[in-house]
């Protein structure tokens, strides 16, 4: 269950590996994208945490919120309105629920009506699919993470920028992926699901 | 057809600027705003800027094109935020705005513009 402890903490964590592998997500798009998810996602994660700091935030849906708006404002690739929608659908219902599950359903529901893509496009959504299984059955764990995450390396993208090098793109590991598989693992190193 | 705008979305600020330019020579009084790049001048696309660029059209109707995916997500969101009237239009960024402007420029009804749109989807 979300706390504003507990969304603080993710969110921070999730900062620090974002700075940290920063370099690592922009070398994963350079052969099928344009090599900027890294910088991308370092701009947005960086307002969020300077946001967070500056106003103590004291509920979970403004919290959520303000994340929402700072990677839908900074990102500036498509990571921006796809995060930043999942960030501000999960806001949203936020004010109704706190557990994990529908909360991150509700997200994903988002990046699907922003990015109309499916599972197997070699998106993001082949990470939050499968973990938003393994919450339900209250069975997340690193491992389930890691897999969905290389899972996208033998998929073709068919949306976004990795569509257009076709076959190409087989054999990659997708960058939004990756990042969204760094957003689940601080999601379990700060306690949201126990 | 003063309601009407047209409103051009690129990655890059030049090409937004570039083809304002171009339909700009033919649609003069067609009022034409821009959201090129990122809010710091980088390439990528801005909701924010897609934003503004919405709200200081001369136009209450805006018929928007853009150039690839990420651009769309954000008119997308942009369209969420305004209270004008905006479509959104998957054709060819050049020929499709240039079609729409010079159309617009001798009065043409929104239906004989967008039939004529249709051959140009390429998204
Ligand atoms: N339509 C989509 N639906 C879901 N996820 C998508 C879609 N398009 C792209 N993505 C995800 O976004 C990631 C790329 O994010 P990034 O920040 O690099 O934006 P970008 O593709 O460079 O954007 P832009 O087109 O503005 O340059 C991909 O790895 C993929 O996971
Ligand atoms: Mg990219």
């Amino acid at each position: 269950m979300l706390t504003v402890e507990n969304t603080l903490k993710w969110l921070e964590l999730f900062n620090a590996k974002i700075q940290a592998e920063k370099d690592y997500l922009s070398e994963l798009d350079t052969p099928i994208g344009d090599g900027d998810h890294g910088n991308n996602m370092s701009r947005g994660l960086l307002a969020v945490h300077e946001a967070l700091t500056t106003q103590s935030a004291t509920d979970v849906p403004s919290i959520l919120k303000t994340t929402a708006m700072m990677l839908i404002s900074k990102v500036g690739g498509a990571s921006g309105p796809l995060y930043g929608t999942a960030f501000l659908e999960m806001a949203k219902l936020s004010s109704t629920t706190l557990e994990v599950a529908p909360l991150l359903a509700a997200g994903l529901a988002g990046i699907q009506k922003r990015g109309h893509a499916q599972v197997g496009e070699k998106t993001l959504i082949d990470v939050w699919t499968p973990v938003i299984q393994a919450v339900e059955a209250d069975m997340l764990d690193g491992a389930t993470i890691e897999t969905a995450v290389m899972a996208t390396k033998d998929m073709q993208a068919t949306k976004g920028r990795a569509s257009y090098v076709g076959e190409r793109s087989i054999g990659h590991i997708d960058p939004g992926a990756a990042s969204s598989g760094y957003l689940f693992t601080t999601m379990l190193m700060a306690g949201v699901v126990s | 057809m003063s309601d009407y705008g047209v409103v051009i979305v690129s990655h890059v600020p030049e090409i937004a600027t570039g083809v304002a330019a171009l339909i700009n020579e033919v649609a003069t009084d067609v009022s034409v705003t821009t959201a090129g790049g990122t809010d710091e001048g980088g390439v990528g696309t801005s909701a924010l800027k897609i934003q503004s660029a919405f709200e200081s059209n001369a136009g209450q109707c805006l018929l928007a094109f853009y150039d690839l995916g990420s651009a769309k997500m954000n008119l997308e969101l942009a369209q969420e935020l305004t209270n004008k009237k905006v479509y959104l239009y998957d054709v060819a960024l050049i020929e499709g705005s240039y079609t729409a402007a010079a159309l617009l420029q001798v009065g043409t009804d929104l239906a004989t513009i967008e039939a004529q749109l249709a051959p140009l989807k390429i998204k």
